[in-house]
């Protein structure tokens, strides 16, 4: 509880998360069989699925054992993944392979069981030339390159955010990784959570050799001064050899930014 | 799970395992960060688990460059083997309806492991405080009936205060009573947990509000060494000289105001 500067009391939320557990216990005390079963049939429906592309059968078999890889690029948001359309997959073929299938109370479609591919919030793909990127022999030669986008007020420095060189790129790497990142180390206090940090974890306990490259920006929707400001990445070790023609990438990019333009009217 | 940084898997036999509670005001959290800085305690492993949020970050009890850049995750444990020490430290909230799973995969580790016992620091509601509660220390302890055997005297000796019992439901009169922890977190939980599996378990709580709870977290850390003496307790110098804050707790509130603003 909290008495506002007006004097009314109000619950304020706790930082701890501390009040969904209080009522998770008083509901755990109420749980009957049926509730026991209404939540193991939602956590079956919130599970992520893996499907192959053409039949949209699950994949039986761990995508990384049936497409074993040493180079293993995730993007995560807008602009992480206009860059890696642009700059990456725009030369040589690359191949769909599959791809997941979630859902959760927040999303917009109702029916689950047919996920159209434009509606899949993650798609698969890999390098028909070299199917060593994305995909692995062993885990071990493994590595992982993920890319995302922050707000750049969630960036912690003792100047105020404003006067920050917006965009700017900081990364993070598990112990296992050994070659120099591309742009300055993300300092302390600064952190990261959601999926980003649940795959840089996952490669850090498991020791797989990953790297995440984290662009701050003031612009979260798709943006070309953000997408550029993932450029200094293309020299790195992992996507050198996969970048051909850089001119024709930022064509291809413009191209991109002009659709998402068109598109975002406020009258439709 | 626990996951070891090396090859091999560390022996805690015997050793006291230090754990926070996420609790009101992150108390206990900030009082493990305080333990592992000022102790210099090494990481021995992960505890990796789909029941926390997850999230990464550069070494946060960084000394210099040399060691800034080592990733450290939501759940990680450290050691101090001379003193027979292990902390858990926990840098993320729970997932909906993943405490309870939590706190058996916990529990199950503590007992693979062989530690003597575990301490839970934590905290509570101030706010629900009783009247006798308001006029007494803010600091309370509970142990599990396994500890209590062994460590009652001491408690009696240090004369502090076993945490009191409360009507169950509160709104109601002739409610039963037990004990709460009201903004514990996983505290009840974990504290029933070992109840029934016959874990040494002590809780070490203050009753504190949600702020700047950095003199709580030195208040905590001063309650448990004045039992387990980590660092000399005699030194007159003010407490938070000798307990070392991590270089993470830098901008707690947040980046710097823009000049323009005065």
């Amino acid at each position: 509880m909290a008495a506002t500067f007006f004097g009314e009391v109000v619950k304020a939320p706790c930082r701890a998360g501390t009040e969904e557990e209080e009522e998770e216990e008083e509901e755990g005390r109420r749980e009957t069989p049926e509730d026991r079963e209404v939540r193991r049939q939602l956590a079956r429906k919130r599970e992520v699925r893996l499907l192959r592309r053409q039949t949209k059968t699950s994949l039986e078999v761990s995508l990384l054992e049936k497409y074993p890889c040493s180079k293993f690029i995730i993007a995560i948001g807008n602009n992480a993944v206009a860059f890696l359309s642009s700059f990456v997959m725009n030369s040589g073929v690359w191949e769909e392979v599959g791809f997941a299938k979630l859902w959760n109370e927040w999303c917009r479609t109702t029916d689950t069981t047919h996920l159209s591919p434009a509606e899949a919030f993650c798609i698969f793909y890999h390098l028909k030339s070299n199917p060593s990127v994305f995909g692995s022999c062993t885990r071990k030669n493994t590595q992982v390159t993920i890319l995302t986008c922050r707000h750049v007020t969630d960036y912690k420095t003792s100047e105020s955010t404003g006067s920050l060189p917006a965009p700017f790129l900081k990364a993070l790497k598990t112990q296992n990784f050994k070659d120099p990142a591309c742009c300055s180390l993300l300092e302390q206090p600064n952190i990261v959570h959601d999926l980003p940090a649940a795959v840089l974890s996952y490669c850090q306990v498991w020791k797989i050799p990953a790297i995440l490259y984290l662009c701050y920006t003031d612009v979260m929707k798709l943006d070309l001064i953000t997408v550029e400001a993932f450029k200094p990445i293309l020299s790195s070790r992992s996507l050198k050899s996969l970048v051909k023609n850089i001119p024709q990438s930022t064509e291809i990019l413009k191209k991109l930014m002009t659709t998402n333009e068109v598109q975002s009217n406020i009258y439709t | 799970m626990f996951v070891p940084c090396g090859e091999s898997v560390p022996d805690l036999t015997g050793f006291t395992l230090l754990m926070p509670a996420v609790s009101v005001g992150n108390v206990g959290q900030l009082a493990i960060d305080l333990i592992i800085s000022t102790l210099n305690m090494s990481k021995i492993g992960y505890f990796y688990t789909d029941c926390l949020v997850p999230m990464v970050g550069n070494n946060p009890y960084a000394t210099g460059e040399e060691n800034s850049t080592e990733l450290s995750i939501n759940a990680e444990v450290y050691s101090l083997p001379s003193r027979r020490l292990v902390a858990l430290q926990l840098r993320s909230i729970f997932i909906k309806y993943k405490t309870k799973p939590f706190c058996e995969k916990l529990l199950s580790w503590v007992k693979g492991s062989n530690c003597a016992r575990v301490i839970v620091l934590s905290s509570s509601h101030s706010y629900q405080r009783n009247d006798l509660q308001l006029r007494s220390t803010p600091f309370r302890y509970l142990l599990t009936p396994s500890m209590q055997i062994n460590v009652q005297n001491k408690m009696k000796s240090l004369n502090w205060e076993e945490m009191e019992k409360s009507p169950c439901i509160p709104e109601i009169n002739d409610s039963e009573f037990c004990v709460r922890i009201p903004g514990g977190g996983i505290t009840k939980a974990l504290y029933d947990e070992s109840c029934s599996k016959e874990i040494q378990m002590a809780v070490l709580l203050k009753f504190v509000s949600e702020g700047d709870n950095i003199p709580d977290a030195l208040g905590l850390v001063e309650y448990l060494n004045e039992w387990l003496q980590i660092i000399k307790p005699h030194d007159p110098t003010v407490p938070s000289l000798r307990w070392k804050m991590p270089s993470s707790w830098r901008l707690l509130f947040g980046s710097g105001l823009p000049p323009a603003l005065f």
